[in-house]
């Protein structure tokens, strides 16, 4: 049967073009690959080639015509044996498809939902705490520590790599002892080289493992960031659930102290902003302990930001065998009826001592700690502003595109006729982290900061 | 472990007697007739509108994946970049699926979400279909890293183009991959243009096999348009990256014939440097001309072998044309593993 060639289209977009030449003649035999026309756009210049055996039947198009469509026949091939009679008894044999059977675009796009589809089923509750059980005080570092040992102890394929992690006990102490304990096949220390061992960590994680790799600060972290989010939090979509990527990105986020510019600087919008990651910002120890475990069980990818002004302080962890805090719920962790203050990390401490401060001025502040930047538990925070009427949204990092923009946007969205004013936020100042300790402290938002935002929404100030 | 140069030279090998069996060469030369008519199908497509965005087309280059599976057991992991059609029907990924990715329906290996360069198979140990030139390095790294871990005995083919080589994760990778001794091939395609740019223009030396030097990591040439010289030099660098003697680098010298992309006129080389490879180093010819020299097959044969490819090319069309697009429900499925 006779096989009609066709316009081809050089790009999606090109809708016609010029045949500028034939390099074939009526009789020719071409195979798979030989040019038989040149044609031209408005862009560029390309070679037809061949798809099909067969001996030039006919042109269809003269030489120099322009405006010939994408998809006309251009040309006639005859296969083996076939001669012109064969033309006329099959004309429109075309191989595939009619010009106009592309595929029509998808159906009008539904609508989007404002928040986050993906957050899925209801998250679970923090675990009962039994009267009478003891507590016991521990710092965040060594919460953090004991939850990557509790994990590693009950699954054999967790693993943890990063630079220093192993001999050194960490830069930053956090992997201590687990050395000693697991062996260097499961503490392994890495060259200085985060852009490889993010992405090793990840094909670890598509071949059965659950990494938990460690930045030495998520400042390096930029090195490696392609893998964070091309790697490991699309692959699941790009691969219509194929290709789970169970894996913790840990270390410590946001400003350190007197260490300047690129070691001081909060990624929670950063990774807050992608499809396909978790992103937690835990306070205090037991939440850092809770909600590590946690990350280390979950089937995605998981950044997991610390702050290493709080690695040392200590905090009361109940006494509980498997202690395990759900990803994606926030914390109400004072509450209050004239002002919510939302807050992650390092910024709970400010948020509730601007709270104590408030109290003495006869101003009662609800403290949100959000614990998960990703998925963001809108709910907490809604159900809180209903009550109060007003927010201020505190983070440690800069203000644009920032956690508190989205909670603030959210709010207005959800709760607009709750509010008796407009959302108000706290962020660092707008410039690069200064190195001289006063422009450091002029930049940093803290206490005052909170303090100052909740008078302009109660209107006090 | 300096790096050895292979002395293997291009058809000249003909004649000498052949390393594989009959069957083997059998397989790859239908493997490479398969790869072929189903790119060309592509090109047709694409040509069509059905087939949209980048697409870049394997046409040339099929003796190195079909001659790299030949060397890789049951349970090994193959990995690559974005020109990655090749390397799926090679692992025995259905054209089926493939095509109807290349479609955008939901028949794709990715139900449609992907596109031509993110396919995957966990059944058949595909890892994909990168889009960003280099990452698929230090990923198949980590695939080897799992490898040694579990002591499975499994190895980690891992392909990149002239292109990655000059990435500097790439070198990251070879450190940490020498390092650790993790069992892994690294497979550099060097199809000699990195889109529209030569070796010679980005490369500062042209011998990407040496690039492992400072590693410790072997490296070896090898004529990337004999499928018997990929298998033999992939048999070897397998077995010992089996063994626990750690990586080795494959420089597979080869050549695509079509542009870089689909949109790409290919104005940087000539016609005749395009001509000479596929009149005189193809490597299905060169696997034709090895079969009937030793009078493993008939010219009858072999023409049944490409009806059988076309067949299953066309039959791939139909389908990723007739399976629908995705549910508008789809759009929300698979950003998170749910429970």
């Amino acid at each position: 049967m006779p096989i009609e060639i066709l316009m081809p289209a050089l790009s999606p977009t090109m809708e016609e073009g010029t045949l500028a030449k034939w390099t074939v003649k009526v009789g020719d035999t071409v195979s798979s690959g030989d040019v038989i026309a040149e044609i031209e756009t408005d862009k560029a210049t390309m070679e037809v080639e061949a798809v099909e055996e067969g001996v030039v039947g006919k042109l269809l198009v003269e030489e120099g015509e322009e405006g010939v469509k994408v998809n006309a026949p251009i040309a006639i091939l005859l296969e083996d044996g076939e001669d012109e009679s064969a033309m006329e008894a099959a004309p429109a044999a075309a191989p595939a498809a009619a010009p106009d059977a592309a595929p029509a675009p998808a159906s009008a796009p539904v609508a989007a939902p404002v928040v986050e589809a993906a957050t899925g089923a209801a998250v679970a509750s923090d675990p009962e705490v039994p009267a009478g059980t003891s507590m016991v005080e521990i710092t965040v570092r060594d919460a953090l520590r004991d939850a990557m040992a509790e994990e590693m102890r009950r699954d054999d394929t967790v693993f943890v790599m990063g630079e220093e992690v192993a001999e050194y006990q960490g830069a930053y102490k956090v992997t201590r002892e687990l050395l000693q304990e697991f062996g260097d096949k499961r503490v392994v220390d890495t060259p200085i080289t985060e852009h490889g061992f993010a992405g090793l960590g990840v094909g670890a994680a598509f071949g059965g493992l659950k990494p938990v790799v460690e930045f030495m600060t998520f400042n390096f972290a930029m090195q490696a960031i392609d893998h964070l989010i091309n790697s490991a939090a699309k692959t699941l979509y790009m691969s219509g659930g194929q290709m789970g990527c169970p894996i913790v990105f840990r270390g410590p986020n946001g400003a350190a102290s007197r260490v300047g510019a690129q070691h001081s600087q909060d990624y929670s919008s950063w990774y807050g902003h992608v499809p396909g990651l978790k992103v937690v910002a835990p306070y205090d120890a037991a939440d850092a302990k809770g909600l590590l475990k946690a990350a280390i069980r979950d089937p995605n990818p998981v950044v997991f930001l610390e702050h290493e002004l709080m690695y040392g302080t200590s905090f009361d962890i109940p006494d509980i065998e498997d202690w395990i805090v759900p990803i994606g719920k926030a914390k109400v962790r004072r509450e209050g009826s004239d002002v919510t203050i939302t807050a992650h990390s390092r910024m709970v401490g400010f948020a509730l001592d601007a709270a104590d401060q408030l109290a003495e001025q006869g101003i009662s502040a609800e403290v949100i700690d959000l614990r998960t930047i990703r998925p963001l538990d809108t709910d907490t925070v809604i159900e809180s502003v209903k009550k109060t009427n007003r927010i201020v949204c505190a983070e440690e990092g800069w203000g644009q595109h920032g956690v508190g923009a989205e909670i603030a946007s959210r709010v207005v969205a959800e709760a607009f006729d709750y509010l008796d004013a407009p959302p108000a936020r706290v962020f660092q100042k707008d410039v690069p982290l200064p190195y001289a300790a006063n422009l450091e402290a002029l930049s940093l938002p803290g206490t005052e900061d909170i303090v100052e935002a909740v008078k302009v929404v109660t209107y006090t100030g | 472990m300096a790096a050895r140069k292979s002395t293997t030279s291009k058809s000249k090998a003909t004649k000498a007697k052949l390393s594989v069996t009959k069957d083997q060469m059998l397989d790859w030369y239908r493997d490479m007739l398969l790869i072929r008519r189903f790119e060309e199908k592509a090109g047709q497509l694409y040509g069509m509108g059905h087939i949209a965005g980048f697409c870049h087309l394997y046409i040339g280059q099929e003796a190195v994946v079909v001659g790299v599976q030949g060397a890789l057991e049951e349970g090994d992991q193959v990995i690559t970049g974005y020109r990655d059609h090749g390397h799926m029907l090679a692992a025995g990924m259905e054209a089926d699926g493939v095509m109807a990715e290349l479609t955008g329906r939901i028949g794709g290996y990715s139900k449609g979400k992907g596109g031509s360069m993110h396919m995957f198979s966990r059944e058949k140990q595909f890892f994909g279909g990168h889009g960003i030139v280099g990452a698929q390095v230090p990923i198949g790294a980590g695939l080897a890293f799992a490898d040694k871990y579990k002591e499975n005995g499994k190895i980690s083919a891992t392909y990149f183009g002239d292109g990655a080589a000059n990435q500097g994760q790439v070198y990251e990778t070879f450190n940490m991959a020498k390092l650790w001794d993790l069992p892994v091939l690294f497979i550099i395609e060097n199809n000699q243009y990195a889109m529209g740019t030569s070796v010679q223009r980005a490369s500062s030396e042209t011998h990407l096999y040496k690039r492992g030097i400072s590693f410790g990591i072997p490296g070896e040439e090898v004529d990337g348009m004999d499928v018997v010289a990929v298998y033999e030099a992939a048999k070897k660098a397998a077995d010992q990256a089996r063994s626990g003697k750690g990586p080795y680098i494959l420089e597979m010298k080869t050549y695509r014939y079509r542009g870089h992309s689909m949109s790409d006129p290919a104005k940087y080389r000539t016609r005749d440097e395009v001509n000479s490879y596929r009149d005189h180093h193809d490597p299905i010819d060169m696997a034709r001309e090895k079969i009937l020299t030793a009078g493993w097959a008939d010219e009858d044969t072999l023409k049944g072998f490409d009806k059988e490819a076309k067949t299953i090319a066309a039959a791939s069309a139909d389908f990723a044309q007739e399976s629908p697009e995705p549910d508008p429900s789809e759009l929300w499925t698979d950003v998170l593993v749910e429970g």
